[in-house]
């Protein structure tokens, strides 16, 4: 046996992906392709109202439709106890309106019939007697005295507020702003906004009546984590619930909430026994599921002449709509927001935050964001830049002046981070270089003179994912921490299960590269199956970039935990002690005898075949990874824009990304996942958002008002990279899905901001249509 | 978002389909590219209980210039206009065509059905209006022939009768010394326009003839800024006569404050657009 | 109602409510559910068919209107293998999530059927009717170029 010479295609390699083969065959299998036997459709009735009293509820003519099964209403579900039901962030839900509706969209029945168009049919026959309240639509109005008190139904809440945070260092903060020479402050709303899948929520309840089990298969990023939910909620046996996560058409944070319809899809699979499909129209997901944002923010910085950064200030309002019902870690009110200080060394930094209600759809999810990172990573980034205007300086240079500095790490933030590893010189500098910003600012200069308004503007953000250790980090009190299993078959195959649900990071891939790297089994080798919590270990889910952070290193160490076994098998193959073997991908090989070798599959083939006596056979293993830090990608973003100052239009001239994500298991999928949300991130900056009327009528209720950006306005970006690698991290990735999103929308809003400074504008909120840049212009016109 | 149910009529000849409108009157909707008939449907703001496709009724997608017009049938795609050789000599349609809503409804939407369905952020009704079009209106045993102007009554609102359908576009060719074009603010591709301005100028010796301009989403109906018009006719073209133009059709301009802008920006956008436009137009016109 | 209509090659009779959406059709009657729903105010194309080898958004079609016609989607691409387009959107990373995918490349074969060599901005126009939340465009652009470039390969040399 010899040394065998293939190159593994493992981390580092742009694997083409194994997932794509089904779906270029339009073979995918997404919730509304299952279809079961004697399968019912659900649809629901929802609120035109933001704030109303139900008096009553008459199902009488539509339950006298051909076809409709059975209509549901709160009252029913309220003798099951089922009514309302947790959020993730410990407050309550109503899943279908008893005593009042709390904002337009809210579920107040359903119909159950044997085809969608019926049941559609049927909601129009159910007759609801509304007394309008006065509605609650913006949290500052909530918080007024004598505001109508949204959640009357619970016991002790007197007002609209939720809760108020801080974090950070209060009284050292104030000593740094009485030190200060300078003190520069932004007020700025992050606007609400929807992560907007293109496949929207769904599911298909299946109980069986006769084996007791429930299956249901969701649009879940979270299965295993819904599934004890679901135990919680319901009373059911939680080894008698199966959550199937299929195909997911896109999630970005949307689809990690439990929401109303599948609850009530389950009670009616339950009452029925026979399977019912619920599937959201585009309307339904933008105005009743999971937003994102809605912070109202104040920041404040000390700054001394020079341009040193003495001390951060930040409190926010969070217009958490009619329920709180964030998806964070629980100890934390307002996510992971106190990373607001960013990439700078702040000696002392306060954070404080309040919530209201409001008539509003619940959500406070994190669209493609870690826990608020995004509205944190905004906050000082614009800040950043206006400070540096104030006091004269180039911002790359009081960026400079600021960052932490390389051998500064591991380095504990003022606001009680340990930031594991960064280089926020190198990427700024890479980025600089390569949009030529000397020479962009000479063209700047040019242009004013010509009366042309070009701006650039940079954004050099710090991320924090991959949460997290369980000293701090639950759900609910469930840690968030994530399994992986690795079984290999005796032809030397693999199956990796993992907890975390891909929804296009292309997981099947690229956790088939680490086993690759690991272990030396080809990625194609390799299956990798997720989303179905009967049959793979358990986990918190995928979202806030932590599938690589948790699931990733979980990977890597299941692997390292087989090679110990598998290093035995070798010895006892190449009969040497285990001390004289050496594993190189996909050989082991004896110690100074590099042709005396057997391979992975070799092992593998021992492991069932041929293994010593007083050795348990097989070759497989679990591992579960509790993350001993969080890690923090960062990066700098440089964008060029001219502004018409005729119109307000605006438009990207040029995008240059600088991302550090630690290591890259596969190239070309981070790439992808950096356009991806640098689009996303695009599209906050210019034109996503969830607007009210002043009576709580949602405007954006679908894509013609809810706007995504097309091919056709999205600026083509310019793709860099520097690599440092995670210090705790097994294999030094630290993640990346969401670095774009999140770093993104303040370079944008910067070059625009850069563009229009000279005028005298020095904010305008997101998203920056050409109507608001045009009224800024005027504005700052009229003020002379 | 499904539906309500309907009674289907496919009819494959103009008289069948006249008949059908005459028998079901109010009830009845004519189906051409279904591109804003069927999102109101799906949306139940619309639900008719007869719905008359008109897609196979042959001899309606002709664009040709006859008899001093240009004659365009009113199930002409959008794309096909785009597209066709014939409107390069009506630069404000080939300005237009191309960015209604976005490449795959163009391929289904008409020109017919967009202009009865008379949403005031329709770009198709300015275009005509600056154009002096006018449209055919059908019924069983006859036709007339009415200017758009007094086809598009008020949002959603024309003067069709529930027993006609209309039937052909006729622009008036213009002579040698014209131009035009279209200027259209959208937050995307697929929006409606924030604002739209069709432009048409006629040049007369060096002075501009006679004008037409029609705007979008800034009325309750695409509006024919008559008083611009008025002022541009005669004028020496220049930046004088562009901007007094600009300003009285923002003058004309009656908008309201949305989520695309408030009233002011929107008048603003018609100043800048008209002035813009007719500049382009000119230049054209001058070759 | 009964209707005929030639479904990826192949004459199908379905009978469909009047009202019933081609997209349920295709995805219902006919069992095909590469075409999927996005949005209901025709604005996201994933829904997207070739009608008469033209891309229509089939949730903003009836199914009745189809008869008689023949339609293209997804599972039509490639006759048994892969088309250009589809082994090029594996290829250029052209996907994520995978949702708009049969969308983009339906659109795709039809723009290279009218120009075999479109440059970037061609394509970008062309695929603007069509959503992508996931790739930011950049990959799916690459993709039908790469497409239009093994297409026009003689076939020869794109067997070499």
């Amino acid at each position: 046996m010899a040394t065998q010479e293939q190159e593994i295609r493992g981390i580092g390699h742009s694997v083409r992906r194994k997932e794509d083969d089904r779906f270029i065959r339009g073979q995918g299998n997404y919730i509304d392709d299952i279809v079961l036997p004697r399968m019912l459709h659900m649809a629901i009735l929802r609120s035109p109202y933001a704030h109303a009293k139900i008096n009553s509820v008459d199902t009488s003519r539509a339950a006298a439709v051909p076809g409709v099964i059975a209509v549901v209403t709160g009252d029913l579900m309220a003798q099951h106890n089922l009514a309302w039901m947790p959020t993730l962030s410990g407050d309550t839900q109503a899943v279908l309106a008893t005593d009042k509706v709390r904002f337009q969209g809210q579920e107040v029945a359903a119909v159950v019939a044997e085809d969608a168009y019926t049941a559609v049919d049927a909601l129009e026959l159910i007759d609801v007697d509304y007394d309008p309240l006065p509605p609650v639509v913006t949290p500052q109005q909530a918080l007024e005295s004598g505001a109508p008190v949204i959640r009357d139904e619970k016991e002790g809440q007197t007002d609209n507020h939720i809760y108020h945070w801080e974090n950070g260092d209060k009284d050292a903060t104030d000593k740094a702003f009485a030190e200060a020479d300078r003190v520069v402050s932004l007020d700025t709303h992050y606007p609400r906004s929807h992560p907007s899948p293109l496949e929207t929520c769904g599911c298909v309840a299946d109980v069986n009546m006769g084996t007791g089990q429930v299956t249901i298969y969701m649009t879940s990023q979270a299965p295993h984590a819904i599934r004890t939910v679901f135990a919680l909620v319901t009373g059911l046996p939680e080894e008698n619930i199966r959550i199937f996560s299929p195909d997911i058409g896109g999630g970005f944070g949307n689809k990690v909430p439990v929401y109303p319809g599948y609850v009530v899809a389950t009670a009616a699979s339950l009452l029925l026994g026979r399977p019912v499909k619920w599937i959201e129209d585009r309307t339904e997901n933008l105005i009743s599921t999971g937003f994102a944002r809605d912070f109202h923010m104040h920041g404040e910085m000390a700054l001394k002449d020079d341009g040193t950064m003495l001390g951060l200030r930040v409190s926010l309002l969070a217009d958490e709509g009619a329920f709180h019902a964030d998806a964070q870690p629980s100890k934390f009110k307002v996510g992971l927001f106190h990373i607001v200080t960013g990439s700078y060394d702040f000696p002392a930094a306060h954070v404080s935050a309040d919530g209201a209600y409001t008539n509003k759809a619940p959500g406070g999810v994190a669209y493609r964001c870690s826990f608020r990172v995004t509205e944190a990573s905004y906050m000082i980034e614009r800040l950043v830049q206006n400070a540096a205007y104030e006091l004269g300086m180039d911002p790359s240079d009081l960026r400079l002046k600021n960052f932490i500095e390389k051998d500064q790490f591991p380095y504990t933030s003022a606001s009680g981070f340990v930031y594991d590893s960064g280089d926020y010189q190198g990427a700024m500098n890479l980025a600089l270089e390569k949009i030529g910003y000397a020479d962009l600012r000479k063209e700047q200069e040019a242009a004013r003179a010509e009366g042309k308004l070009y701006g650039i503007g940079l954004a050099s953000f710090t991320e924090v994912v991959g949460a997290g250790p369980h000293k701090d980090y639950d759900i609910l009190g469930l840690k968030m921490n994530d399994g992986a299993e690795l079984r290999i078959h005796p032809t030397g195959k693999a199956i990796l299960k993992i907890s975390s649900q891909t929804q296009g990071q292309g997981h099947e891939t690229t956790f088939a590269q680490i086993v690759a790297s690991e272990l030396g089994i080809q990625p194609e080798d390799v299956k990798v199956q997720h989303g179905d919590t009967d049959n793979t270990p358990y986990g918190l889910g995928t979202y806030a970039s932590r599938s690589t952070p948790t699931v990733g290193a979980a990977t890597a160490m299941v692997c390292r935990r087989i090679r110990e076994k598998a290093t035995k098998l070798a010895a006892h193959l190449l009969e040497v002690s285990e001390d004289d073997v050496e594993f190189s991908a996909p050989n082991f090989t004896v110690k100074g005898a590099p042709d005396k070798a057997v391979t992975i599959g070799d092992v593998a083939f021992a492991a069932y075949t041929n293994f010593p006596d007083g050795m348990e056979p097989g070759l497989e293993g679990s591992y579960y990874y509790d993350p001993p830090n969080l890690t923090f990608p960062f990066g700098t973003y440089a964008v060029s824009v001219e502004v018409d100052a005729d119109t307000g239009e605006w438009k990207v001239r040029r995008m240059v990304a600088v991302d550090d994500c630690g290591v890259r298991i596969n190239p070309m999928i981070v790439a992808g996942q950096i356009q991806g949300g640098l689009t996303e991130g695009f599209g906050t900056a210019a034109m996503e958002q969830i607007t009210f009327d002043e009576v709580g009528n949602c405007i954006g209720s679908n894509f013609v008002d809810y706007l995504l950006p097309t091919a056709w306005e999205t600026p083509k970006f310019e793709l860099f990279e520097t690599v440092t690698p995670s210090p705790h991290h097994p294999i030094g990735a630290k993640g990346v899905g969401e670095s774009a999103t999140v770093g993104s929308p303040a370079a944008f809003v910067n070059a625009v901001i850069d563009a229009l400074w000279p005028l005298g504008v020095r904010n305008i909120d997101m998203p920056l249509t050409s109507a608001k840049v045009w009224e800024a212009i005027q504005a700052a016109r009229a003020a002379g | 978002m499904l539906p309500s149910a309907f009674e289907y009529h496919r009819p494959s000849t103009l008289e069948e389909a006249l008949a059908l409108l005459a028998e079901h009157g109010e009830d009845a909707k004519v189906l051409a590219g279904g591109q804003s008939l069927i999102p109101l449907m799906k949306l139940r703001f619309a639900a008719p209980e007869h719905l008359v496709d008109v897609n196979r009724i042959e001899g309606l997608d002709g664009i040709e210039e006859r008899d001093g017009s240009l004659r365009i049938g009113a199930l002409v795609r959008h794309n096909h206009l785009a597209a066709s050789d014939v409107i390069a000599k009506y630069p404000t349609i080939a300005a237009a065509a191309p960015q209604i809503a976005d490449p795959i409804v163009r391929n289904l939407g008409t020109i017919g059905g967009s202009l009865s369905h008379a949403d005031p952020a329709g770009d198709l009704g300015s275009v005509m209006l600056a154009l002096g079009a006018s449209v055919i209106l059908r019924k069983a045993g006859g036709e007339r022939e009415v200017p758009i102007g007094e086809f598009l009554l008020d949002t959603f609102q024309t003067s069709i009768q529930p027993d006609e359908m209309l039937t052909e576009i006729r622009v008036p060719t213009p002579s040698a010394g014209s131009g035009g074009t279209y200027l259209k603010m959208e937050r995307k591709v697929g929006d409606f326009a924030t604002v739209g301005a069709a432009i048409f100028v006629q040049m007369a010796n060096g002075t501009i003839g006679s004008a037409g301009i029609g705007l979008t989403s800034v009325g309750l109906k695409n509006l024919k800024a008559t008083t611009a018009e008025a002022a541009l006719a005669g004028a020496t073209p220049g930046d004088d006569a562009f901007a007094e133009a600009g300003r009285l059709a923002a003058e004309a301009a009656e908008p309201v404050t949305d989520v695309r802008g408030s009233e002011a920006y929107k008048r603003h956008v018609v100043d800048v657009y008209v002035r813009r436009g007719l500049a382009r137009a000119v230049e054209m016109a001058r070759g | 109602m009964e209707v005929t209509i030639t479904v990826n090659g192949a004459a199908q009779t379905v009978d469909v409510e009047p009202r019933e959406l081609l997209v349920h059709v295709i995805r219902e009657e006919l069992g095909l559910t590469g075409t999927h729903i996005g949005c209901d105010t025709t604005s996201c194309g994933a829904c997207t068919v070739l009608l008469d080898g033209t891309p229509v958004k089939s949730c903003t079609v009836f199914g009745v209107q189809a008869d008689g016609r023949s339609i293209t989607t997804v599972e039509g691409l490639g006759a048994g293998g892969l088309s250009p387009m589809q082994e090029a959107f594996k290829q250029e990373h052209g996907l994520q999530c995978g949702f708009c995918t049969p969308g983009m490349m339906l659109v795709g074969t039809a723009l290279l059927e009218q120009n075999p060599d479109p440059t970037d901005d061609e394509v970008r126009w062309a695929i603007s009717g069509n959503i992508c939340r996931c790739t930011g465009y950049i990959n799916i652009v690459a993709a039908i170029r790469a497409a239009a470039a093994a297409q026009s390969q003689p076939p020869a040399a794109a067997s070499a």
